[in-house]
């Protein structure tokens, strides 16, 4: 866990795609490959399951960042949702980056069943990426603030 | 509220060496809703889902969460824990404390908090859920299948030895596909004709089979068990039931001007015609561009000589409406185009040749009645050249070819070597390659019998250039083995040509949304567990349409897939996976979104009367087929009001768990 | 435009239409709202002139449904929110006689709309009858339409925060952005809906700033015609259209020219996808970060 001398640790959000992202965290926990327990999982059918108001929501909730990660393109169980869901990702970062949010926070990665070294790679990284930023204060509800 | 009990496992040391099991099951008793909590080695032995059905029994449990290994291992063992202590499987949460924690995090504190705000999430989750029902769907036990070459038939032979019935749709006039003009098959060397035309006539003469020829499938609406299918049957002009197949009408017709299509358009046939002596049905056809009385209105000089009456000029196209429980797709192939490629010369030499262009030239029943003459003057070649990978394994970005390895064409001129020198010993048959790729069963032995016994000279190296120089072709190519160029003069040049997926593949998938890859190859369901399986349900792959194929690899997928459809048809319903989308008609605006990106076609649209609070008009909103919907969630996210929702991960699920993991 | 209000007077005494969806006069000569005229004595306080700036589209899915034939009188840039309607099912064509009108540019009391300045063009996307001057098919739209939105880009991830910040901070929730806009036509707007989890009200908190203007652009991504309404009505002189603008740029530039409302009911950028899509990471890689 990357905890800060005051004690801040980040929160983090990671949305899985059941077919291949969780299958491939999984596999990074068969693995025994580390990263900061400060990632949780939410398992979700495909990638294009992921509605934007549920990273919102958890931005607002306090989330200092929120990774979506889905099967490659091309390979989704179900054909094509995560090409609806590369397009709904991109415009919704776009619209955070135009309104001036850090772009570390938010990111989409794509994690096959197989890559379960990728997904602890990826999980390091981004840990580390919201590390450096400090807390979400931006896009945090002040009735969710401590 | 409802009543939740939590059970946390152990997993031996797997969970309990870095998760203290002990804390995270006291934790969680203080969490609303959770009314039972405890912790045991194993959950998943009999002991420990025997402990959570009596703590279901005995606390009056309304839903369950399971924090342990991940839900991909054990959530269908809880589940069924679950059901058998009256509880319904979908009231089942797991909290993935094992791949996604204990075994990730060395730090015990660290991995217990961990282990608990998962939990929590969990129960978050549950606390959301409804008791899910699978739905059924019967299922019309007829099968279809689209192509009627080797994997076609096949396919539909098995099925219907299988006790079910089959149509099959080809869109030529006879079935038979590819396979029927081949000469003769590798490794074997027997002949192509004498092993398919029996099969050819099984299937007419099997009675759950019907063959619908010279037709395309126009339409396919429904879903797995319940298709229905609009297939456009092509005038012929023949009355089917009575011609004979006495080809007196191909002797007599005054119009020879067609293009031979079964023998690859290098000779000529009439504009009614049998494709071929052993067609099924054999029954003729009328080419309605080369007929001279459809044209003009004169001649009719079949219609004279048909002692059947067959003859029938008004002949309509004709649709038909067919239910099917299953589809199979077994559209096949074609050689691609080399014109394109200019330095090969395919498009101005006619002494240069496709393969398969050369199997009807070696075929008794082909333009030279099975005597190797070259198409130019018809003179028996000395010198003949093949070159291997035309237009397969190219750089996708030169635009000269497919990506893919075409797989068949090693062994297939290797055939053709052998068989010319053993005919033709007077014939030199020289051959360019890149690699020889010979894993099958006897195949490697056969290509060195082609080197070693017979003397086909193999020449690792490209071409560069094929042109005319008085009558013969100056073969320019690379020995990269003994590194020099090479001149052949050649008096044949064939061409091994990639294959390519037929053309009507690409609007047959589209139809069946039924995934393609770039190079218009079915997609199966998984490469290596599921290679039959389109990931369509009910959409079953055969042949060559999924990738290529010889013709062992392809009867063995033939009857793979046919087994598969077997298995479905010998269902009277199928049980539907109760996670699926659903639209809140109070909420839902018509405005047709989510149907645009259903990749599976599950929702429609219809005017009904919506009925809520103070509202009671007709609306238009959207319906989802729970039989259909595979439970993707894509048109979830594109409905603007949130009136589409997936059971079994809702909105309010989902962002339960947000909140729990966030606060 | 008097031909206007003339061709809607005969359509309604001839039976055509059974009411005018259209403008009435108010105190000056800005004052001007859309109005609902069923007879020719209704009809007396009609106007249509340089204080027109309303779009109509939006009434008329409530319109839709009453009995006979509502006359609506749209602008260019009007007709492509009641095509996108008619995409979305949201309105039936037969409901309605459309008159196309001219229009040379809406004012209010601080001169051109600024819809107006960045105009689209002056073609009607969908209409029954066209009625308009030479004068009205003179091009227009002096102000590059995306100038606004290009000169965010340019700033620093940190001014650009500030400046939404700034603008956004006034909003007071009214809501008036989320009813004008033809694209938010919800039978139960998510902001409403209990179920929702993101149903809000009074601006007591930090989440006017955060989360309901983003939101709203997003669900209106794809669908809004850049009609201009929202800043239009907008009571604080938010700029919102430049959020929504933002997202139409950059639907044109990553997945090819679209513009909602135009076009044969085809899928938005957002229900369409090729397979060589940009990654979402293209975001983070340009500009200023």
């Amino acid at each position: 866990m990357s905890v800060s001398n005051t004690g801040w640790t980040p929160k983090i959000v990671a949305f899985c795609c059941n077919w291949c992202s969780y299958a491939g965290a999984d596999l990074a926990g068969s693995g025994r490959m580390q990263y900061p327990a400060d990632v949780k999982i939410i398992r979700v059918p495909c990638s294009c399951r992921v509605n934007p108001l549920f990273i919102l929501r958890a931005f607002e909730r306090g989330a200092d960042g929120v990774i979506i990660c889905g099967c490659h393109p091309g390979d989704c169980h179900y054909t094509s949702g995560n090409y609806y869901a590369r397009r709904r990702m991109t415009m919704l970062f776009s619209l955070l980056d135009y309104l001036g949010i850090e772009r570390g926070r938010t990111r989409v990665e794509w994690v096959s069943a197989a890559e379960g070294a990728k997904f602890a790679k990826t999980m390091n990284e981004f840990v580390e990426t919201v590390y450096t930023l400090g807390e979400n204060r931006k896009l945090r509800d002040i009735r969710c603030r401590k | 509220m409802p009543k939740i009990g939590v059970f946390v496992c152990w997993c031996g040391s797997n969970i309990a060496g870095t998760v203290d099991v002990e804390a995270v099951s006291e934790a969680m008793k203080t969490v609303p809703g959770v009314v039972f909590s405890t912790n045991y080695q194993y959950m998943c032995s009999a002991a420990g889902q025997k402990m959570i059905a009596d703590a279901i029994h005995e606390y009056h449990l309304d839903g369950i969460v399971v924090a342990s290994c991940s839900p991909r291992m054990h959530e269908n063992t809880f589940r069924k824990t679950a059901q058998a202590a009256g509880l319904n499987p979908y009231m089942v949460e797991i909290a993935n404390i094992r791949e996604q924690c204990s075994w990730i995090h060395k730090d015990k504190e660290e991995g217990t908090r961990k282990a608990i705000v998962l939990a929590k999430a969990a129960v978050a989750k549950l606390l959301h859920n409804q008791p899910l029902q699978a739905g059924t769907s019967a299922v019309t036990k007829r099968c279809l299948v689209i192509g009627g070459g080797i994997a076609g038939i096949q396919t539909a032979l098995d099925v219907a030895n299988a006790g079910y019935e089959v149509d099959i749709v080809e869109q030529r006039p006879t079935i038979g596909g590819r396979m029927a003009q081949l000469d003769k098959t590798f490794p074997t060397l027997d002949c192509s004709a004498c092993i398919l035309t029996p099969k050819m006539v099984e299937a007419a003469q099997n009675e759950k089979i019907r063959i619908i020829s010279y037709a395309k499938v126009e339409k396919v609406e429904g879903f797995v068990g319940n298709f229905r299918a609009t297939i456009r049957k092509k005038a012929r002009f023949i009355d089917e039931n009575k011609c004979t197949g006495c080809s007196l009408c191909m002797q007599k017709c005054p119009s020879k001007k067609g293009r031979d299509e079964f023998n690859m358009e290098m000779n000529n046939r009439p504009a009614i015609y049998i494709p071929f002596a052993q067609a099924i049905p054999n029954v003729a056809v009328i080419d309605p561009e080369q007929c001279i009385k459809l044209k003009s209105g004169k001649c009719g000089l079949c219609e004279k000589v048909c002692s059947a009456g067959a003859i029938n000029y008004q002949q309509k196209d004709e649709l038909l409406e067919r239910e099917y429980g299953a589809i199979v797709v077994a559209t096949g192939f074609r050689p691609m185009d080399p014109s394109p490629l200019n330095e090969l010369g395919y498009a101005e030499n006619k002494d240069v040749i496709t393969s398969l262009e050369l199997e009807r030239l070696m075929n008794a029943a082909g333009p030279t009645k099975g005597t190797l003459l070259r198409p130019s003057d018809l003179k028996h070649p000395r010198e003949i050249v093949f070159i291997q990978c035309v237009g397969s394994r190219c750089d996708e970005n030169t635009n000269r070819g497919k990506p893919y390895c075409s797989k068949i064409c090693c062994m297939y001129t290797a055939k053709h070597a052998m068989l010319i020198r053993d005919k033709y010993p007077d014939t030199n048959v020289h051959v360019f390659y890149i690699d020889v790729r010979t894993p099958g069963k006897n195949f490697d032995e056969f290509y060195r019998r082609a080197v070693e016994q017979y003397g086909v000279d193999y020449i690792k190296g490209m071409v560069g250039k094929v042109a005319r120089e008085g009558d013969k072709l100056m073969v320019r190519g690379s020995d990269l083995i003994n590194n020099r160029q090479v001149e052949i003069a050649a008096d044949l040049v064939v061409l091994a040509t990639a294959i390519e997926p037929d053309p009507s593949a690409r609007s047959i998938g589209t139809m069946l949304t039924a995934s393609m890859d770039t190079n218009d190859f079915f997609t199966e369901a998984h490469a290596k567990l599921r290679p039959v399986e389109s990931p369509t349900a009910g959409i079953f792959l055969s042949g060559v349409a999924q990738g290529p194929k010889d013709v062992p690899e392809t009867v063995a997928q033939a009857s793979a897939a046919a087994s598969k459809v077997i298995g479905l048809l010998a269902k009277d319903h199928l049980v539907t996976n109760p996670c699926v989308a659903l639209s809140d008609e109070l909420l839902c605006n018509g405005c047709s979104q989510c149907e645009k990106v259903c990749p599976y076609g599950a929702i429609t649209y219809e005017n009904r009367e919506v009925r809520g609070p103070g509202v009671r008009e007709v609306r238009r909103v959207a319906r989802v087929n729970p039989a259909v919907c595979q439970g993707c969630g894509a048109c979830t996210v594109t409905c603007p009001s949130g009136a589409m929702d997936l059971k079994g991960f809702t909105n309010q699920q989902i962002m339960a768990e947000v909140d729990a993991i966030c606060l | 435009m008097k031909k206007i209000k003339a061709r809607a007077l005969s359509l309604l005494a001839d039976g055509t239409v059974k009411r005018v969806l259209g403008w009435e006069r108010g105190e000056d000569a800005f004052d001007c709202s859309p109005a609902l005229f069923e007879n020719e004595a209704e009809m007396e306080r009609f106007v249509y002139g340089t204080c027109a700036g309303a779009n109509l589209s939006k009434y008329c899915v409530k319109m839709g449904k009453a009995e006979g034939k509502t006359l609506v009188i749209l602008k260019p840039c009007d007709t492509l929110s009641f095509r996108q309607l008619l995409h979305e099912h949201r309105v039936e064509r037969d409901a309605f006689y459309i008159i196309g009108a001219g229009c040379t540019g809406m004012m209010d009391e601080n001169g051109l709309l600024a819809k107006c300045a960045a105009c689209k063009g002056k073609e009607f996307a969908v209409y029954d009858e066209i009625i308009d001057t030479e004068e009205c098919r003179l091009p227009t739209g002096t102000e590059k339409r995306m100038e606004q939105v290009e000169k965010l880009e340019n700033m620093t991830a940190q001014e650009r925060f500030a400046f939404w910040q700034g603008e956004l901070s006034r909003c007071i929730r009214c809501n008036a952005c989320r009813n004008v806009c033809p694209a938010c036509t919800c039978i139960k707007c998510v902001f409403d809906n209990p179920g929702s989890g993101v149903q809000s009200k009074a601006p007591v908190t930090d989440f006017e700033e955060n989360m309901f203007h983003i939101i709203r652009a997003y669900h209106v991504a794809g669908r809004c015609t850049d009609c201009g309404e929202c800043s239009r009505v907008c009571p604080q002189g938010i700029p919102l259209h430049l959020i929504n603008r933002k997202l139409i740029k950059d639907m044109n530039e990553l997945y090819g020219d679209y513009q909602a409302g135009l076009g044969d009911n085809e899928r938005t950028p957002l229900t369409s996808f090729t397979k060589e899509d940009a990654e979402p990471g293209i975001i983070h890689e340009r500009g200023n970060g």
